[in-house]
């Protein structure tokens, strides 16, 4: 059995004046230590899947219906106080900003023990330990004294190590990181990355990685899910996204990497911008701006389904196959 | 190198004096003045009944025959009454050290339960939202468009009424302290609801939901200590104006009895005498009312400058 499944999944929001749908009917699974990527555009709803998962949706954002399924219990249905026990026990999450996730007028200690004790009843002294066994598999230096520490007497990338720390606490089955590494500098990017690929293999834990970084998906996860306006358009094995992708989107964002362009020459963005929720276009939300949109994208929203290794949205995907090495042509 | 290494942990008082808010204080002329003149007042107050020469609650040292002499450096006074006698021949000074110690717990007290009122409404309205947040802060609008005195005089009027004067003298403290501190729970109900806002869409206060942290664990260990910065700028005034307020009722013959003086009802008591030469009744304790309420503000202003940071020059 898979550890997540979540069914159908639509999340709106009820604005003044009208309700907006941000995510519209997701579907996907994710087995026991299983590591998924999900990747788009600014507004994609990635985050927004995130919080779903954890139910902690604030106003005016509401799941309006769909299941997410936990270990077999549906987050959706659950109590706030199932909730409280689900969350940060066996479900933890890593925010984007280090500099901003830590409490700033408690220790770090304090911070570890009071997670470990909300959860587990243990005396202080019992948490104190775990925390630092914690803080070693996170490579902290002399432990016992970052806990007497306040979060802005350390550096960017220790606080994000400290924040893996606590996401790991309570050894959870699942853990969401939401663009993890994207306030940090390069370098300790790929040392954290690396830190985070290292426990969740080793502790089997299952990762959810929301990041526009297609390196980092890559690198990081085994499964990748592409969305764009709510909607999840390509899903597969992350290599075969990668290396062949066959949504028009996800083809336009693997080569606008710079890596895809020689030196001097202009990147290859895809033009124009995600639409606003409030007016995502009829058809295929893409078919603005997709070179390859028909009559048909325009109007009918196009359903995923199998097509070779992965499942992609697209009206044209037989199309574009059968006409191959566009690409190879205008480099 | 090893030096460095091994020197020892700085202790926690040493951590302090070297905090920054020590530095600020140390270099600021006036607060330290201010926090000497005030623990000067506050410990003579609060040890009374051990340096008052006489008990001004006692009605067998008083003898009415003593009343109205000047202070020491006056012609006629006698030298046992340093600051003269009042209209009842009670000794000033031992009166106004009561007196003082009375209004400074009657502050504090009534600062106190404002605090509690308006940290926990402010609190509840702040994270909760929506209608909760409308209803308290109607409330506390509606509290607000009542001058403090006017409910106070209001209030007490009527209970004096009510329970007839005998005991209303004997609970005169506890009704002070609920009118001061009921009506001016807005204040802090308001200040507290702003910093809630602003503290609750910040990104550890989402983690700490994530983590699975209760609604009430979450305002209690994790805002309010990120909020208390007004709150310490705005309990140095209350207290300040707590103090006021209770003068200002007792002048008006609506808190403390004569029996037990507060600063208030002592100059209020000398007011009657002010025209008949007596003027050291009202002015003395007048005098120790300005200055209390003085440093207070100065200090209050003092801890404004400090945890705004705005205003931090590095």
């Amino acid at each position: 059995m898979s550890l997540l499944s979540v069914r159908d999944l639509t999340v709106k929001f009820a604005m003044r004046d009208q309700t907006v749908t941000a995510l519209n009917s997701i579907s996907f699974d994710l087995a026991k230590g299983e590591r998924l990527g999900i990747v788009g555009e600014s507004g994609a709803g990635k985050s927004i899947t995130g919080f779903s998962l954890m139910n902690l949706l604030s106003r005016p954002g509401y799941i309006d219906s769909g299941q997410i399924l936990f270990d077999g219990q549906d987050v959706v249905q659950m109590s706030e106080k199932a909730l409280r026990s689900v969350r940060g026990n066996r479900m933890a999450m890593i925010f984007q900003d280090p500099m901003v996730t830590l409490n700033p007028v408690l220790t770090i200690g304090q911070q570890m023990v009071e997670t470990l004790r909300a959860h587990r009843k243990l005396s202080v002294e019992e948490a104190r330990q775990i925390a630092i066994v914690k803080l070693r598999e996170v490579y902290i230096p002399s432990p016992e004294e970052r806990l007497e520490q306040y979060p802005h007497e350390l550096s960017g990338g220790m606080r994000q190590r400290i924040i893996i720390a606590i996401a790991l606490l309570l050894d959870p089955q699942l853990i969401i990181a939401d663009e993890p590494t994207t306030a940090l500098d390069v370098t300790i990017q790929a040392d954290i990355m690396e830190l985070m690929l290292e426990l969740c293999q080793s502790n089997q834990v299952g990762l959810i990685l929301i990041t526009h970084d297609l390196g980092v998906v890559s690198q990081m996860t085994e499964r990748t899910l592409v969305m764009y306006a709510g909607r999840i358009i390509e899903s597969g094995s992350t290599r075969s996204i990668i290396n062949d992708p066959q949504h028009p989107y996800t083809q336009g964002l693997i080569n606008a990497l710079p890596q895809q362009t020689l030196p001097g020459h202009q990147l290859r963005q895809i033009p124009g911008n995600m639409p606003t929720l409030a007016q995502v276009p009829p058809g295929c939300a893409f078919n603005p701006r997709c070179e390859f949109a028909t009559d048909t994208c325009r109007s009918q929203i196009p359903k995923i389904s199998q097509y070779g290794d992965v499942e992609v949205a697209c009206h044209e995907v037989h199309r574009l196959q059968t006409e191959p090495a566009r690409e190879e042509e205008q480099a | 190198m090893s030096d460095l290494s091994h020197a020892p942990a700085p202790s926690r008082l040493q951590k302090v004096m070297d905090s920054t808010m020590m530095y600020s204080f140390r270099r600021n002329p006036v607060a330290v003045a201010s926090l000497a003149v005030f623990l000067v007042i506050a410990v003579l107050s609060f040890l009374a009944p051990l340096i008052a020469p006489y008990d001004p609650y006692d009605p067998a040292s008083i003898d009415l025959m003593n009343s109205e002499y000047p202070p020491a450096w006056v012609n006629g006074a006698l030298p046992e009454f340093v600051l003269g006698t009042d209209d009842q021949g009670r000794d000033l000074l031992s009166t106004i050290l009561y007196g003082t110690r009375l209004s400074i717990i009657i502050g504090l007290c009534a600062v106190a339960l404002q605090a509690f009122l308006g940290i926990t409404i402010g609190l509840v309205a702040g994270y909760v939202g929506g209608r909760t947040d409308s209803l308290l802060m109607r409330m506390a609008d509606i509290q607000l468009s009542f001058s403090t005195l006017m409910v106070a005089i209001i209030f007490l009027a009527v209970t004096q009424a009510l329970f007839g004067s005998e005991t209303f003298n004997r609970y005169a403290v506890f009704f002070l302290i609920a009118v001061i501190g009921v009506a001016e729970w807005p204040q802090y109900a308001r200040t507290v609801r702003a910093t809630v806002l602003a503290e609750k869409k910040k990104e550890y206060i989402d983690s700490a939901r994530v983590l699975g942290f209760g609604p009430l664990r979450i305002m209690i260990r994790h805002i309010l200590p990120n909020s208390l910065s007004p709150i310490f700028v705005i309990s140095t005034v209350q207290v300040a104006n707590a103090i006021i307020s209770e003068a200002s009722l007792s002048f008006l013959g609506l808190g403390m009895p004569p029996s037990q003086p507060s600063l208030g009802s002592l100059i209020s008591a000398g007011f009657d005498y002010i025209y008949s030469g007596s003027w050291w009744i009202t002015v003395i304790p007048g005098i120790v009312l300005v200055v209390l309420v003085l440093v207070i503000n100065l200090l209050g202003d003092w801890v404004r400058d400090v945890l705004n940071p705005k205003l931090y020059k590095g």
